[in-house]
């Protein structure tokens, strides 16, 4: 099955664990993580990890809300967005 | 490999600065729908239209959520239903309930207005095209969703002017039958001069005879995004500010191109253009006016502003082209009044009249657009502003257009509020000397000379 690139974004204050969850979360259904970076923003704490969800066990838009709640309980802003959006913007 | 920043920007674009798709359109045909039988007609075309445009809302909600960017807009527009109804529709109330049944179709597939009660009638009026037209202000009273337009001239064939008389009327009465709306109705109601074929923005969106049996159209948007990137220029000078409009206009038109595919290959339905048109809404940061104002003027309406508005839409133009290979529909900065709420407040103010604003639209896109004006404004006063808004279509060979409201009962400085995208704003003033014996001549005004352009 041809990689289904997306992008996660994790924007909110820093704090321990963030990363562990998000990434066991991924683990948990079957995404691959391919990259990740992070940096701070006006004090905010911003994470991006891009990865492929092709194997995924959900469909794309429950693994989307449930990234988005596991945010909510986290305490920050977390967004799955497919990865196209970003190239077409940012790419000539 | 697409890095932070990147992502960061292209969501606080959507995040903070307004960025969204203002409309993804669906242009449905229903040439095939033609009867001479009025309840066939009416059956074909809402079973057309709702058989065609049944998933468009539940596709629009699937872009916007998997690439979390939002699509305020989802649209049908048909073919000129002069030409559809021009077999069964034998009286104005056949046109009326040709009306109810868009609105009908509109309502069950869930969009929030569907385009194309329209006659083109730039040289001359069929029959079909009078009925239509005499109908507008009944139909736009009936219904909810249905926006009307009357191509009135071109570049090619002149101004009808017959019809721009005919228009000062309608646009009258279809503020009588609304007034308890402040006259509503002329809201949904646009003449235009050179009317494209494939504009995905309402109220003049219509499926014109040159298109395919259906298309999805969609209209970026975006002013909060370009005034965002603008504020970073301050000080610097024209070639600076021009290379940011650019690439700011490049990235937004590149993401209406991928929304425009997405919608397409999900329906099955051809991708036809996208617009590349700055469509204000009345929320604070997402204004044309605060744009003008970013680039150095105190008010919208400043002397400068005519050609801050001509270099803006230009490098938008110029952005935009490099991001989509087929760009259509209106495509420029549209200026209305109550839908920018920094372009109610300068017309408050007194920086902005309709003078002023009419000089503008000889630069932008689309004319004078959701304009209120005062009740008592006669029927050939429409007339003329009508025709001075066509002549300088029909001159510079480009879209012009007028939305305009006479709002019932109300006077210059009253304020009006249409609700919702449509906004509030002021009564402008208009020019009360009349135009009256020049606009009773009947007949057309002839194409324009295409050299000897001073």
């Amino acid at each position: 099955m041809a990689a289904e690139k997306s992008i996660i974004t994790v924007v909110g204050k820093d704090q321990v664990g963030i990363i562990a969850r998000v990434t066991s979360f991924l683990y948990e259904n079957n995404v691959n993580i391919e990259d990740i970076s992070q940096t701070i923003v006006q004090g905010y704490f911003n994470m991006m990890m891009v990865v492929d969800t092709s194997k995924a066990t959900k469909e794309f838009l429950t693994l989307s809300e449930e990234l988005e709640s596991l945010g909510k309980k986290i305490g920050v802003l977390i967004k799955l967005q497919r990865e196209d959006i970003f190239k077409s913007m940012q790419r000539i | 490999m697409i890095n932070i920043n990147e992502v960061i920007e292209t969501n606080e674009m959507i995040e903070k600065e307004n960025l969204d798709v203002r409309t993804v359109t669906l242009g449905i045909s229903l040439l095939d729908c033609i009867s001479d039988n009025m309840d066939l007609l009416c059956s074909k075309v809402f079973d057309k239209i709702v058989n065609t445009a049944d998933k468009l809302l539940d596709v629009c909600t699937q872009i916007e959520r998997e690439y979390a960017i939002p699509i305020v807009n989802k649209r049908v527009s048909i073919t000129p239903a002069a030409i559809v109804g021009a077999s069964a529709c034998k009286t104005v109330d056949d046109y009326v309930r040709l009306a109810k049944t868009l609105d009908k179709a509109a309502e069950k597939v869930g969009v929030n207005f569907i385009g194309g009660f329209s006659a083109l009638p730039a040289k001359g009026m069929t029959k079909s095209e009078i009925l239509l037209i005499d109908s507008i202000p009944q139909a736009l009273a009936a219904t909810n969703r249905v926006c009307a337009s009357v191509n009135l001239g071109s570049t090619k064939t002149g101004i009808n002017m017959d019809a721009v008389k005919q228009m000062g009327k309608i646009i009258k009465e279809t503020a009588r039958l609304t007034k308890d709306q402040d006259s509503i109705g002329c809201a949904k109601l646009v003449v235009l001069c050179n009317a494209p074929d494939d504009n995905p923005f309402m109220a003049g969106a219509f499926h014109g005879v040159t298109e395919s049996d259906c298309v999805i159209n969609v209209g970026v948007s975006g002013p909060g995004v370009i005034n965002h990137a603008i504020q970073s220029t301050a000080g610097k000078d024209f070639g600076f500010l021009c290379d940011t409009i650019k690439n700011t206009a490049f990235k937004v038109t590149r993401l209406g191109q991928l929304v425009a595919k997405e919608a397409s290959s999900r329906l099955g339905i051809p991708y036809g253009i996208v617009d590349l048109s700055l469509a204000p809404t009345p929320s604070v940061g997402d204004s044309i006016a605060e744009i003008l104002e970013s680039m150095g003027l105190e008010k919208a309406g400043a002397p400068g502003t005519t050609a801050a508005l001509a270099l803006l839409n230009d490098q938008v133009k110029k952005g935009g082209i490099m991001a989509s290979s087929y760009v259509g529909g209106l495509s420029g900065a549209f200026i209305p009044v109550s839908e920018d709420h920094e372009m109610a407040n300068s017309v408050v103010c007194g920086a902005l009249t309709l003078e002023k604003l009419e000089a503008m639209t000889c630069v932008c896109s689309v004319g004078l657009d959701m304009i209120a004006v005062p009740g008592t404004t006669s029927e050939s006063t429409l007339s003329g502003i009508i025709a001075d808004e066509m002549a300088i279509g029909m001159i510079n060979q480009k879209t012009t257009a007028v939305r305009i409201i006479p709002v019932e009962g109300k006077t210059a400085g009253q304020s009006v509020d249409f609700g919702g995208l449509l906004g509030s704003g002021p009564i402008m003033k208009v020019n009360s000397f009349s135009c009256e014996a020049f606009v009773n001549r009947g007949g057309r005004i002839p194409a324009p000379v295409h050299s000897f352009k001073n």
